[in-house]
């Protein structure tokens, strides 16, 4: 178990690396000089040189990309001489734009993503599981196909399409929730938590559909397996053979998928955090986009990327624990 | 994160579930005759569809939205206005820019009304957006699938070290952020040809879901007699793979393509949306969708025309893949 593990971290930060290898190679090959960008008005050549000077970026790429990577793990310390700035140790540079350090803007924001993943990731695990579920037990009936059919139309709507339509009709024409306002929970906790409704619905729609066909196939395909078939013909009751039998091998692939989704909703829900104007780390990264904030949008990558590889590993762990017939091999 | 994001694990669930249907394909008889039943399934394939009423509706709109892409121009012509031009007089100043009339300003002069703001023919922008949408999905489908198939073979088929390689980095380009990725690479390079740039950054990231598929059956296909009597009888290695493996796997790449298409129109409308996709003024769904934000309050009709096409053509490709999905399967005995 520990030699399992200790593989899939370190194969977890060779991908980390490349990750930040191959985002950090398109900034430095494709981006406008940011030294000019921060330069802004009143510019000269010679302030120029000084910002890229105390930025690193006169530097070759290799010696850039190696003081990012120990700055992450050692924190490091721009400029030298007389202006120097300490950059604590999870050190991913400043924003162009706010100066702010790029790992407290994340940390400041990641709270809110979590909010908005952890409330969608809540409502799609329950409609999925239970529809798809319903659907298995009542394969072939009317219930099954109209879910089917729900399915594939939810699946089919775009985020931002249905975040519009939901605004509209629950918002201007029904004025079941009120406008979206920015509001600190402890100051107005049913205000907040209303807020947070649509953009848990919109973003849960989605995967609930996923869900639910996923349940449904696994279901069916575990109900059709020998021992299935024994447990029937040895006069086990029904209730007892899906408890014990069906649902454990049923739901292990659900547990798998559903650790890389929720890792990747973690990492910024772009679309429908910038829709709804919430102030996670997904309308952050959108924003520097439009902005050009490269340090920013580094920092919001490597997180989605940690996010992913954490939660395979995390994913791995669970398996080998709920499914016994990974155990020997691991 | 967002639609595309969505779409794309909708697509990879449901791909994971075409794996498991088509892992174990039927009876292996000879290369010829295999090549003979394959073809009398496709025949058997669009007799079973032919009967499928939602397949058949998909279908129909999905020749209707490609119809509307290639005859742009002439439909454009018959309405009268082009996608760029600005009609001051369809519009109310004194509201802001709102369109004149009901609807968003649907009428005989603008049947599908006009955008509040510039006033240009909402009915163009759709029909000149629909070349993109179609142009750009089906490029992206097409170079993943070239990719993904022919790495999944070579993968499959030759295994050992090249094997190692392909594995290592479709593992890579899964765990990858794509999506953020894609936005950061977009936004940073110049917005002359984003068309291009989207179908190829699309597709680099695509292909991995579908060469996962085809290796593991290529690797089950290449342990078959018939592979083994191409062999013996001297046939190349390139021969074998081409000849008497792929020809096996073309339900599967037809499935899987269908199903990738959807996801592919949801992430070029997603970035689209997002301003890192096709460049104003060319015009595109998601885009359009995106300018709406702004007016959904007031009028609705924007947002709703743009939303309902490209919701309906997502749910086109869906619907027939996922039907014919259940087609082939049916056919290959499961």
């Amino acid at each position: 178990m520990p030699r399992f593990l200790l593989t899939r971290i370190s194969s977890g930060l060779v991908v980390l690396l490349l990750v930040c290898l191959f985002t950090y190679l398109v900034f430095f090959a494709l981006s406008p000089d940011p030294a000019v960008q921060i330069c802004g008005k009143n510019c000269t050549p010679e302030l120029i040189d000084q910002i890229r000077a105390n930025l690193g970026l006169d530097q070759p790429f290799w010696t850039q990309f190696f003081l990012f990577v120990v700055g992450i793990f050692a924190g490091r310390t721009y400029g030298d001489g007389a202006s120097t700035v300490d950059c604590a140790a999870p050190c991913l540079g400043y924003s162009f734009q706010s100066s702010q350090a790029v790992w407290d803007m994340i940390v400041q924001r990641l709270p809110v993503s979590a909010t908005v993943a952890v409330g969608a990731a809540v409502l799609w695990l329950l409609a999925g599981l239970v529809g798809g579920l319903l659907s298995a037990v009542k394969e072939g009936t009317f219930l099954d196909r109209f879910t089917t059919g729900l399915t594939l139309t939810s699946m089919s709507i775009p985020n931002y399409v249905l975040a519009l339509v939901l605004q509209y009709v629950l918002v201007v024409q029904l004025q079941w929730l009120p406008f979206p306002q920015a509001v600190a929970f402890a100051d107005d906790p049913v205000q907040w938590f209303l807020n947070f409704v649509m953009p848990w619905i919109v973003l849960a729609v989605g995967y609930a559909a996923a869900y639910t066909r996923l349940t449904r196939a696994n279901v069916l395909d575990v109900l059709r397996e020998n021992y299935v078939r024994t447990a029937y013909a040895k006069g086990l009751p029904q209730s007892l053979i899906w408890r014990r039998h069906a649902l454990r091998p049923a739901l292990t692939p659900v547990v798998t998928i559903f650790g890389m989704d929720f890792a990747g909703l973690l990492g910024g829900a772009l679309i429908t955090e910038t829709v709804f104007g919430i102030n996670g780390v997904g309308k952050m990264a959108a924003d520097s986009i439009a902005r050009n904030d490269q340090p920013v949008i580094m920092g919001v990558t490597l997180l989605a990327g940690f996010l992913v590889v954490v939660g395979n590993i995390v994913v791995d762990v669970v398996y080998t624990a709920i499914d016994p017939r990974v155990r020997v091999n691991a | 994160m967002m639609p595309s994001q969505t779409d794309l694990t909708a697509a990879r669930t449901t791909g994971s579930a075409v794996e498991s249907g088509t892992g174990d394909t039927a009876e292996a008889p000879a290369a010829d005759q295999a090549a003979g039943a394959l073809r009398a399934g496709a025949g058997g394939t669009w007799q079973a569809l032919r009967h499928d009423v939602g397949a058949m509706l998909g279908l129909g709109y999905i020749v209707l939205v490609t119809l509307v892409a290639i005859f742009a121009p002439v439909l454009t012509s018959i309405s009268g206005w082009t996608p760029y031009e600005f009609d001051q007089t369809a519009i109310d100043p004194n509201l802001g820019g709102m369109p004149i009339g009901p609807w968003g300003g649907m009428g005989a002069e603008h049947w599908l009304g006009v955008e509040p703001g510039s006033g240009r023919d909402i009915f163009a922008r759709i029909v000149y957006g629909a070349r993109v949408s179609m142009s750009i999905a089906l490029s992206a489908t097409a170079l993943t699938t070239v990719l993904g198939v022919s790495l999944g073979l070579v993968a499959g088929y030759f295994g050992g070290r090249v094997d190692l390689v392909i594995s290592r980095i479709m593992d890579f380009l899964m765990a990858f952020p794509a999506l953020i990725f894609m936005i950061a690479v977009l936004s940073a390079l110049p917005a002359s040809n984003r068309s291009g740039l989207l179908v190829v950054v699309i597709s680099v990231f695509g292909w991995p879901y579908l060469a996962r598929i085809v290796r593991g059956q290529t690797m089950s296909l290449a342990q078959r007699e018939f592979v083994e009597a191409a062999r013996a009888a001297g046939a190349s290695g390139t021969r074998i793979v081409f000849r008497e493996i792929l020809p096996n796997l073309r339900s599967t790449i037809i499935v899987m393509s269908t199903l990738a298409v959807p996801g592919y129109i949801g992430t070029e409308a997603g970035l689209s949306f997002l301003g890192v996709g096709v460049v104003p003024p060319a015009p595109s769904w998601g885009q359009m969708i995106a300018a709406s934000v702004k007016w959904y309050a007031v009028d609705p009709a924007y947002f709703v025309v743009p939303g309902v096409c490209l919701f309906l053509l997502v749910l086109s490709f869906t619907v027939l893949g996922d039907r014919l999905r259940a087609v082939v399967d049916a056919q290959e005995g499961r």
